[in-house]
């Protein structure tokens, strides 16, 4: 009993205090000012007409969504046929090739990101679009194929043997027995790589300068500088941030399990 | 398909990850131990010979153990609670995903304001009579150890939801059936089987929490208590364009972060690696 109780009280504060704080964001954007009341002096719209000249909000916004579907699509396309060939395949240095694939997951961004930025500013790739999308695809491409090697280990392989003995060449094997099943878990993995993309700030926040920042890294650096700026504006970035992301969160939680977010689980 | 040719399925997957990330990498390597000026470990003696640079070791895992240990030590009582399902469990779940997808950045701008001297956690207080004077919270080692928990927490909840998930129920109730109480099954069936996932748990969620960035030097001290191994980095790299130092001390960084996985997965393969299911083979 008292453990329920706990329970209850634990995750009700938390979420008490997350989702006020959220908030406080949320009633600060159409703030007219807000020096210390409970609530602001007066409500307004006009820091979301004000700072789209400021943070050029709809280059933002649209840079962040190209860099996220970018980095999900190749992902997905470099790092599907790669979880197939661990699933299916069995070979020498396999347990090498798995351990190349799953490092970056675990060392710091800052560990690889720091020298990628250097070699990207050599190569001129830093400021620029396909830098972004390169550097953030170094952690979502691990994460694809941990997504999908279990995925497609769970396809029983029978159907390709079975589909193969009636005569299907390599190419009518993908297009129609293969794709149509891998579609669920490749689904699953682009969408929780827009969601991770989203929110990665440590790489590109290396290589970005004004005109080439995701959402993430124009809020902090809004942020950080926070006197310069009405700290109204900078909710307000913060606002479409939080509405682009959740929105994708939402999208992604229709096809996939919260947990599954985290951590590959057969679902019950 | 030939063995070989599913083979080459891989190839493009591990040329790119060889190019963007074992070159850098081993270029990262090159750089540190090429400093502008000292032998090849001048960048490491600088680093650890200089004790405002070295504290940031100490102030790293002083966030990110405590933030690691307290997330999972909050996470596997409620996981176990919720072993069974809970009504509403899936909207729970949702709910604890949002703090970890909007990011430390975000987190860090919304306790700017609420845990303010005059933000609503401290009017609450006062209004409650909790507190007479505003408690000073941002700005502070406990405001980014908060933050870190914030978006760790949640991510170790999921991480253990999973894992008990995978343990069958039947196995708790033939130990009640042979007569254990609940504390004995607890301790004697389910912590055991708990046990690889509470340490895979405890690693990805210090892996979260020693790359802490953003919440160090929005709410925390970047000057003094809160500087980070990330900081000490980046500073040297963006602030004294010093790649090689910055390289030094991220692959620093990197070694520390690997050397505790590498424990705790050690110690980890020492544990029960059976079956958490019941039944036969």
């Amino acid at each position: 009993m008292i453990g329920r109780v706990l329970f209850v009280a634990v995750l009700g504060l938390f979420f008490l205090n997350l989702f006020a704080a959220m908030a406080t964001v949320v009633v600060n954007s159409f703030a007219q000012t807000w020096f210390g009341g409970w609530w602001p002096s007066g409500f307004t719209t006009k820091w979301y007409a004000y700072a789209d000249d400021q943070f050029a909000m709809v280059d933002v916004l649209r840079f962040t969504i190209i860099v996220t579907l970018a980095v999900a699509v190749l992902a997905c396309l470099l790092g599907v046929p790669a979880a197939y060939a661990l699933a299916r395949a069995q070979f020498r240095g396999k347990r090498l090739l798995l351990a190349l694939y799953l490092v970056p997951m675990l060392v710091p961004p800052l560990t690889y990101g720091i020298p990628l930025a250097s070699q990207l500013y050599r190569t001129q790739l830093a400021a620029t679009l396909p830098g972004v999308i390169l550097i953030n695809l170094v952690p979502a491409l691990p994460f694809v194929i941990l997504v999908m090697t279990p995925f497609i280990e769970q396809l029983d392989p029978n159907t390709e043997a079975a589909a193969r003995m009636l005569g299907a060449s390599p190419l009518q094997l993908f297009r129609r027995v293969l794709f149509p099943l891998l579609m669920p878990g490749i689904l699953t993995a682009a969408l929780l790589v827009v969601v991770r993309t989203m929110g990665m700030f440590e790489l590109t926040f290396l290589i970005s300068i004004a005109d080439t920042q995701t959402l993430v890294v124009a809020l902090y650096t809004a942020l950080f500088g926070a006197g310069i700026r009405q700290a109204q504006a900078v909710d307000k970035l913060a606002v479409v941030y939080i509405v682009t992301t959740l929105t994708m969160l939402v999208v992604a939680l229709r096809f996939v399990s919260p947990t599954q977010m985290v951590f590959r689980v057969r679902e019950k | 398909m030939s063995g070989r040719r599913v083979l080459m399925l891989s190839l493009p997957a591990t040329l790119f990850l060889l190019a963007a990330f074992v070159y850098p990498f081993l270029y990262g390597v090159f750089l540190s131990v090429t400093p502008r000026t000292g032998g090849p470990l001048g960048n490491y003696q600088a680093f650890f010979g200089d004790e405002f640079q070295r504290a940031s070791i100490g102030n790293t895992f002083a966030l990110a153990l405590p933030a690691a240990i307290l997330c999972v030590a909050l996470a596997v009582p409620l996981a176990y609670a919720m072993r069974h399902g809970l009504r509403g469990g899936r909207v729970l779940t949702a709910l604890l995903v949002v703090p970890v997808t909007l990011g430390p950045v975000f987190i860090a701008d919304a306790m700017l304001f609420y845990f303010g001297p005059v933000g609503w956690f401290n009017r609450a207080l006062e209004a409650l009579h909790l507190a007479a004077a505003p408690i000073r919270v941002l700005h502070t080692y406990g405001a980014v150890l908060l933050a870190i928990m914030l978006t760790a927490f949640p991510f170790a909840f999921l991480l253990m939801l999973g894992y008990v998930s995978g343990i069958d129920p039947a196995l708790e109730r033939a130990a009640h059936t042979l007569g254990a109480g609940r504390w004995q099954t607890f301790r004697r069936v389910l912590l055991p089987l708990m046990a690889p996932g509470i340490a895979t748990s405890f690693a990805l969620t210090f892996v979260l929490a020693f790359g802490v960035f953003p919440s160090a030097v929005l709410l925390g001290e970047p000057g003094g208590s809160t500087r980070v191994l990330s900081i000490a980095a980046f500073q040297a790299a963006y602030e004294k364009f010093d790649f090689s130092a910055g390289s030094a001390i991220a692959l620093v960084m990197g070694a520390l972060q690997l050397a505790v996985i590498g424990l705790v997965f050690a110690l980890r393969a020492r544990l029960y690696a059976g079956p958490a299911r019941g039944g036969k083979g």
